[in-house]
Formats: structure tokens, sequence, C-alpha cells
């Protein structure tokens, strides 16, 4: 089972009480009328599925019930670091933390 | 007031040399969401929130009566009180809606409190939530997982926990847990 760093509670906790929630730094468009179709397309659902390091977004659920970002590697499944919803996105090549 | 449903008559569910299982006798339950400036809630509540995610407290309300309160999320306490309380503890914070908006509602209808406690307690929690029992210190709580049901677990001693389960969940985590009682008894040490 995978263990992840809740940064609001501050404690490594078992996956099962987290859930997966897309792909994280997606803003909303301001205007989304002023939009063509293919740019709105790209906004819902084109995404990055990079191979590597991947900034997503999961939430606390059966817990303090928040979102925050994470980068996970998605060759190892790795955790590489979580942070807080609203902070900018973190900067790559991150090394992992001593465990 | 939000009243707590009759099909879960509080009273024993197993009791064994390994654990005991029980249901609470009712109590007032209030959500709180608030963000900024606590002290005046604070004052109102006649307590001190808890700062850190897991952490409680205790105190009274201008009737005397004992609320506890565990802070479950960055802006989100639970509070629990006599039932009597409940109403008393909404009127003394609604006169702050309008200078500091916060959310406080009466969910005392919402949940069931299981009482788990015994020698093999912990052992027994661990059959169903994924998290090490063991970092919740005794005198704090977390919000968690228990056989996929979101509950609140309160750990008063080493081996005495409440559960508080929303009533849906209950017959479910009930049946479970004085299943595990009754394994634990029939091992042999």
């Amino acid at each position: 089972m995978l263990l992840i760093h809740c940064p609001y509670c501050d404690e490594t906790l078992p996956e099962a009480e987290f859930t997966y929630a897309g792909e994280a730094h997606i803003a909303r468009p301001a205007d989304p009328s002023a939009l063509s179709d293919e740019e709105w397309e790209s906004y819902l659902f084109i995404r990055s599925n990079p191979r590597g390091p991947h900034h997503e977004r999961w939430r606390h659920l059966h817990g303090c019930g928040r979102f925050f970002n994470a980068v996970r590697d998605t060759v190892s499944d790795r955790f590489l670091t979580t942070y807080p919803a609203g902070q900018p996105r973190a900067a790559l090549p991150i090394k992992e933390a001593a465990e | 007031m939000n009243a707590p449903i009759s099909s879960f008559p509080p009273g024993a569910l197993a009791d064994t040399t390994a654990a005991r299982v029980a249901i609470a006798p009712a109590c007032g339950r209030l959500s709180l969401r608030a963000r900024g400036d606590l002290a005046p809630l604070e004052a109102a509540l006649g307590l001190a929130l808890p700062g850190r995610i897991g952490q409680r407290a205790q105190g009274g309300t201008v009737q005397g009566g004992a609320i506890q309160t565990m802070r479950l999320g960055p802006d989100e306490w639970i509070l629990q009180a006599p039932e009597a309380e409940v109403a008393g503890i909404l009127a003394a914070c609604a006169a702050l809606h309008a200078s500091h908006p916060h959310s406080l509602v009466d969910v005392s209808g919402r949940e069931v409190t299981l009482l788990v406690s015994g020698p093999r307690a912990a052992e027994l929690l661990s059959i169903g939530c994924p998290r090490d029992i063991d970092s919740v210190a005794v005198g704090e709580g977390r919000r968690t997982l228990f056989d996929g049901a979101t509950v609140v677990l309160w750990r008063d001693a080493p081996d005495a926990f409440r559960m508080d389960v929303w009533n849906s969940f209950v017959p479910h985590l009930a049946d479970l847990l004085v299943t595990g009682c009754r394994e634990l008894a029939a091992e042999t040490v």
C-alpha cells in the first residue's frame, strides 16, 4: 500500500484514506464563452499523462477532507512531494526525501 | 433538536476477554466550520479550540455542561455535549454570525458512537482501520477509515476507544467488531 503524506495533517498515512482527483494546476478559463471549441476541449479533456513525475491532486477524503497537490513518479509510483492546494507548481526535479 | 434515531439502543454488543463493544448513550453533536479569528467563538463556547488536527479539548458552556471537541480538518471541528446543552451552544454562537461568519450545525442524529475497550481493543480496531492505531495518542483522536466507512476515532485510554459512525454504517461495523471480538477471544494465546 502506498503511504501518502498529507500536508494539512502533517502525517504519512495509508493510501486507503485518500482519493485521486486528476491532474493538478489546471486553471479554469476566466471567460469560457470567449474560447474556441478546441481550447475548451483541451481544457476539459486533454491531460499531459507524463512518464515520470506527474503533478496531481489528491484528497484526504477519510481524514481532514482537504484537496492537496502531489508529485508522483508514474514509473516507480513513488510520491516525490506533497504540498497544499493553492501553492505554485512544485519545481522539478525533486530530490527524494530520505526514508 | 436533530434527534438521534431509535434503532440503536445503548447497550453492550459483545463482552469477551479480548475486548468489549457497546453502543454509547446518545449525545449532542455539533459540526463547526470556521476560519480566521477564532477567539470570539472560543469565548462563546467557553473552550479553546484545539489547534492541531486530531487534538482534543474540553470546556464548559454558560450552563456549565462539558463540551468535548476535536479538530478534524484545517477549518473543521466536531463538538460533543450533553443533549440538553445543544440549544444553548447554538444560541451562544448564533449572535456571532454577523461579525464572524461560521457554520455550526446540529448533527446529533447523524452518528452513533460505538465504545471499544478491553486489553486487545487496539488490535481489534486494526481489522478495519488501515492506519497505525498507535499513531493516535491517548487523549487524541482522528477521523479515519474503518472497513470502507469514514469514522471519527477518539482514544480515551491505551485500551479504550470511541468510534463515531454514521447511522447507515452502524449495523455493518458493529457486526464486524462483534465478530472480531469473538475471534480474538477464541485465539489461544
